[in-house]
C-alpha cells in the first residue's frame, strides 16, 4: 500500500478567519477514513480546500496527492486527477440536463487523461449500468442538475456522479445527513461498490449509523481546525454515546477505548 | 486559481468576430434629412405617389416629436442631420436574378459571417431574402414559394408588384406617429421584407432574412410587413451581424405583423450587431418597433428574440390581442456585456375575449452591461377571461453590471388572471465551482450555466437557429468566458 494523500500541517483561512489550524492526515490507497466532529469544526472547509474552492486560502502546510502537489492545481485539474467532492449541499443548475452535465464532466476528465471521449450511446450504456448497480431509477437522467430534487435525491445524484466518474479520491461531505434509511443504504452501497485497493475515501459524517454500512479503516475527530483524535470504527460508537465534549475537556489523553488502533492525534 | 473575475476579464477581451468591412462601392446620399431627401429616396425607388405622400406626412409628424427618454439607457445625443439616409450597392440598378449574378464580394461577406447563402439555402431549404445595406440583392426559392401562393420579396419589390397589398396593410399595425423612431422609419425606410401568406396556406419553408449594416454613417431603416391570411401559418427568421467601426450607426426598423382569423405567425430574431468595443466606443444604436396584430379570432403571434449585439437596444416586440381567443407570446434572451445597454421587453394588449399571453424574458448582464426588462400587460374592459403569465429572470455575471425590471400591469377587467414572476441571480460561484469540481472547464461551465438559463427561450427557436443562437451566446460570453 502506498500513501495516496498526505496532508501536512495544513492551515487555512476563510474570509480572513483561520479555520484549519495545523491539520495532518495520511490516507493509504484502498482506505476509507471517516471524519467526525462538531458543527463548524472545519470539516467542509477541509473538503473545499482539497477540491480547490475559491475563497479558501491555504496559509501554511502541504497537500500531496499521488506524488503531486495538489494545492498547485486548478479545481478542474484536481477533478481530472481524480479528486471528487460529494457536496454537503449539492448545487442546482436550472435548465442543464443532468445526463448532459455528467457526460461533459466525464469527457472532460477522459480528455485530460488522454482517453477517448464517450459518445452518447457509450455514455448511456455506462450510465444505465451504474444506475442498476445503485438501484436508482432513471428518472433523474431527464431532469436538470439537482433542480427541484429532494434532499435525498440530491445526495443520491452525488453518489451516482461518483459512480460514473470513478474518482481516485472521493470526499463525501455529510452525504448521509437528512437521509432516510433507504437513501442511506444507497449511499453506502455506492461507497462500498467503489471500494477498491486503488481508491481512497474520506467520509465526513455526524452519525455513527452510516458507519454500520460503511466500515471505515480509521475514524478521525476534527475539532477546532485539527484532528484531535484518531481511532478505529469503535471510536465512532463512543462519539455517538458521549458526544464531543469529553474531547474538549482534554479528554484526548484519557481516551477510553479498548481498540488498539486508537491513538491520540499529536 | 482563476476565478469569476478573470473569467469576466477574458469575456471583456473578446473581440467582435464579425468586425470587418466589405469594400463594395456604395451610392450614398449626402447626410441630412429633408423633404427633398425623402423625395430622392422615393424617386430612386420608383414609388407611387401615395407612398411618397405617406412618407412626407410621417416626416411632418416626426418633426413634432421628441426622442423618448423614459428608457433606462444613456444615449449620446444623435445628430439626425449627420446621417445619410440612403445607400445602395452599385449593382442595385441591375438587380441580380439569381445568386450567380450576386457580387462575389457580397457572397464572400456572407461566408465570413458563417452564412453561406447558397449552401444554407440549398441544404436547409430556407428561402433567403438578403438585405445588404438598404437594398435587397438576392432572393431564392421564390418560384417554390410562388407555387404555394406565398409572396416573399423585398419591400421595394412588393411596392412595385403588389402595391394594393402594401397600401392596405402598411402602417395598419404601427401607425406613423406611434413613436419618434417609428415615424422616422416611415419617412425614410429604404427596404426590408414583405411576406404574404394567403388563406389556408402553411408556408412550405421557414423564411429567413439576413441583415447586414455596411456603409459608414448610414442609418439603416428597414421596413418589414408580414400578412398571414385566415388559417395560414408562417415562421420567419431574422438574423443580423455587422462590421466593426467607430461611428455609432443608427438603426430604426419597423416590423408589422398582421394575423387574421386562425393565422399563426412565428417571428424569430437573432441579433448580433456590432456592440461597440470594450470601452463602449462605436456600436449600433438599435431602436426597433415590432408589433403583431392578432386581428382575427384564434390567431397567434409569437416573438422569439436573442439579442446579443448593439451598443444600445430599445425594443419591445408587442402583441395586440384583438381577436377573441387570440394568443401572444414573447420569448427573449438579451445579453449585455462590456458597456452595452438594453432596455427591452414587450407589450401584451388584451382586447378580445379569452385572450392569452405569455412572456418569458431572460436578461444576462456581464462586464458593465446594463439590462432592463420593461413589459406592459394591459387588460382592457371587454377582454373577458384574459390570461397572462410573465416570467422574468435576470442573471448577473460579475459585479459591475446591472439588471432592472420594470413591469407595468393594467387590469380593467376583474375576470383577468395575471401572473408575474421575477428572479435575479448572480451566476453562482457555487454553480461554477460545482462544474469545475466535476472537471468541466470554467469557460464550458459558464456557457453551460447560461445556456441552461436560456433554455426556455432557445427551445422556441427553429432548430438551426437555436444552434446558432447558442453559439452566438457562447461567443458573446467567450467575450465573457474565455
Ligand atoms: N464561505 C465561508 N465564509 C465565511 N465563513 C465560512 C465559510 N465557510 C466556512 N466558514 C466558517 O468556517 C467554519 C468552519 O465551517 P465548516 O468547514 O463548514 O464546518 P463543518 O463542516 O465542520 O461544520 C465555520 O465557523 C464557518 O462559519
Ligand atoms: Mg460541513
Amino acid at each position: 500500500m502506498s500513501t495516496m494523500l498526505k496532508i501536512t500541517d495544513l492551515h487555512a483561512t476563510v474570509a480572513g478567519k483561520e479555520i484549519l489550524k495545523g491539520l495532518n492526515l495520511e490516507l493509504e490507497a484502498g482506505e476509507i477514513h471517516a471524519i467526525m466532529g462538531p458543527n463548524g469544526a472545519g470539516k467542509s472547509t477541509l473538503g473545499n480546500i482539497l477540491a480547490g474552492r475559491e475563497g479558501y486560502e491555504v496559509t501554511q502546510g502541504e497537500v500531496m496527492f499521488n506524488g503531486k502537489n495538489l494545492l498547485e492545481l486548478e479545481p478542474e485539474e484536481r477533478a481530472c486527477e481524480g479528486v471528487f467532492l460529494a457536496f454537503q449541499y449539492p448545487v442546482e443548475i436550472p435548465g442543464v440536463n443532468n445526463t448532459y452535465f455528467l457526460r461533459a464532466a466525464l469527457n472532460a476528465q477522459r480528455k485530460y487523461r488522454g482517453e477517448e471521449e464517450l459518445d452518447s450511446v457509450g455514455f448511456l450504456r455506462l450510465v444505465r449500468e451504474k444506475l442498476e448497480i445503485l438501484h436508482i431509477g432513471d428518472g433523474l437522467l431527464h431532469r436538470a442538475v439537482n433542480e427541484g430534487f429532494s434532499g435525498g435525491e440530491k445526495k443520491r445524484n452525488e453518489i451516482f456522479q461518483m459512480a460514473v466518474l470513478e474518482p481516485t479520491l472521493a470526499i463525501l461531505d455529510e452525504t448521509d445527513s437528512g437521509l432516510d434509511i433507504d437513501a442511506l443504504k444507497t449511499v453506502a452501497e455506492g461507497v462500498n461498490r467503489l471500494r477498491s485497493k486503488d481508491r481512497g475515501m474520506i467520509v465526513v459524517t455526524h452519525y455513527q449509523r452510516l458507519l454500520d454500512y460503511i466500515v471505515p479503516d480509521k475514524v478521525h475527530v476534527l475539532a477546532d481546525g485539527k484532528l484531535v483524535a484518531t481511532g478505529g470504527a469503535d471510536l465512532a460508537l463512543k462519539l455517538e454515546e458521549q458526544g464531543y465534549a469529553w474531547l474538549e475537556d482534554g479528554g484526548i489523553a484519557t481516551l477510553d477505548t479498548d481498540s488498539p488502533a486508537t491513538t491520540a492525534n499529536p | 486559481m482563476s476565478g469569476e473575475t478573470s473569467t469576466i476579464d477574458k469575456m471583456v477581451e473578446q473581440k467582435y468576430q464579425h468586425g470587418f468591412v466589405t469594400d463594395i462601392e456604395s451610392e450614398t446620399l449626402p447626410p441630412g434629412l429633408s423633404p427633398d431627401v425623402i423625395r430622392a429616396i422615393s424617386a430612386r425607388k420608383n414609388e407611387p405617389e401615395w407612398l411618397l405622400e405617406w412618407r412626407l406626412k410621417a416626416y411632418e409628424h416626426w418633426l413634432e416629436m421628441e426622442q423618448p427618454d423614459w428608457a433606462h439607457l444613456n444615449i449620446d445625443p444623435i445628430d439626425f442631420q449627420a446621417i445619410s439616409y440612403f445607400s445602395a450597392p452599385k449593382s442595385d440598378k441591375d438587380r441580380p436574378q439569381s445568386l450567380d449574378e450576386v457580387d462575389p464580394k457580397l457572397l464572400e461577406t456572407y461566408d465570413k459571417l458563417g452564412v453561406p447563402l447558397h449552401e444554407r439555402a440549398r441544404l436547409a431549404g430556407v428561402a433567403v431574402d438578403a438585405v445588404f445595406d438598404s437594398v435587397s440583392v438576392g432572393t431564392t426559392f421564390k418560384a417554390e414559394l410562388r407555387k404555394a401562393g406565398v409572396i416573399f420579396c423585398s419591400f421595394s419589390e412588393a411596392v412595385q408588384d403588389h402595391p394594393e397589398l402594401v397600401q392596405k396593410y402598411l402602417g395598419s399595425v404601427v401607425p406613423q406617429r406611434d413613436n419618434f423612431f417609428a415615424a422616422l422609419n416611415c419617412a425614410v425606410f429604404t427596404d426590408g421584407s414583405f411576406v404574404f401568406i394567403p388563406k389556408g396556406v402553411r408556408c412550405p419553408m421557414e423564411l429567413s432574412t439576413y441583415f447586414r449594416i455596411n456603409a459608414a454613417e448610414t442609418g439603416q431603416f428597414e421596413r418589414t410587413l408580414i400578412v398571414a391570411e385566415e388559417g395560414s401559418h408562417v415562421s420567419y427568421l431574422e438574423g443580423c451581424t455587422a462590421p466593426m467601426r467607430d461611428e455609432n450607426q443608427l438603426h430604426a426598423a419597423v416590423v408589422e405583423l398582421v394575423a387574421l382569423e386562425d393565422a399563426d405567425i412565428k417571428y424569430s430574431t437573432v441579433q448580433n450587431w456590432y456592440p461597440g468595443d470594450e470601452n463602449g466606443v462605436g456600436g449600433i444604436y438599435n431602436f426597433v418597433t415590432k408589433r403583431g396584430d392578432c386581428r382575427g379570432a384564434r390567431s397567434r403571434v409569437s416573438w422569439t428574440q436573442v439579442e446579443t449585439g448593439s451598443s444600445i437596444t430599445w425594443k419591445y416586440p408587442s402583441c395586440i390581442l384583438r381577436g377573441d381567443d387570440s394568443v401572444g407570446e414573447f420569448y427573449s434572451v438579451a445579453l449585455t456585456n462590456n458597456c452595452q445597454q438594453a432596455d427591452t421587453g414587450t407589450k401584451m394588449i388584451h382586447i378580445g375575449r379569452n385572450t392569452r399571453s405569455k412572456i418569458i424574458s431572460k436578461g444576462i448582464s456581464a462586464g458593465r452591461g446594463q439590462n432592463a426588462y420593461r413589459g406592459l400587460v394591459r387588460v382592457t374592459p371587454r377582454a373577458e377571461n384574459a390570461r397572462n403569465y410573465t416570467q422574468c429572470d435576470s442573471m448577473l455575471i460579475g459585479k459591475n453590471c446591472g439588471a432592472h425590471t420594470f413591469p407595468y400591469i393594467e387590469v380593467r377587467n376583474p375576470s383577468a388572471k395575471v401572473e408575474h414572476e421575477a428572479t435575479t441571480s448572480r451566476i453562482g460561484e457555487d454553480q461554477l465551482f460545482y462544474c469545475l469540481q466535476r472537471g468541466i472547464s470554467e469557460e464550458d461551465a459558464v456557457s453551460m450555466i447560461v445556456d441552461g438559463f436560456c433554455k426556455q427561450v432557445f427551445k422556441e427557436l427553429p432548430m438551426e437557429f437555436a444552434v446558432e443562437a447558442k453559439a452566438l451566446l457562447e461567443v458573446s460570453l467567450e467575450g465573457a468566458v474565455g
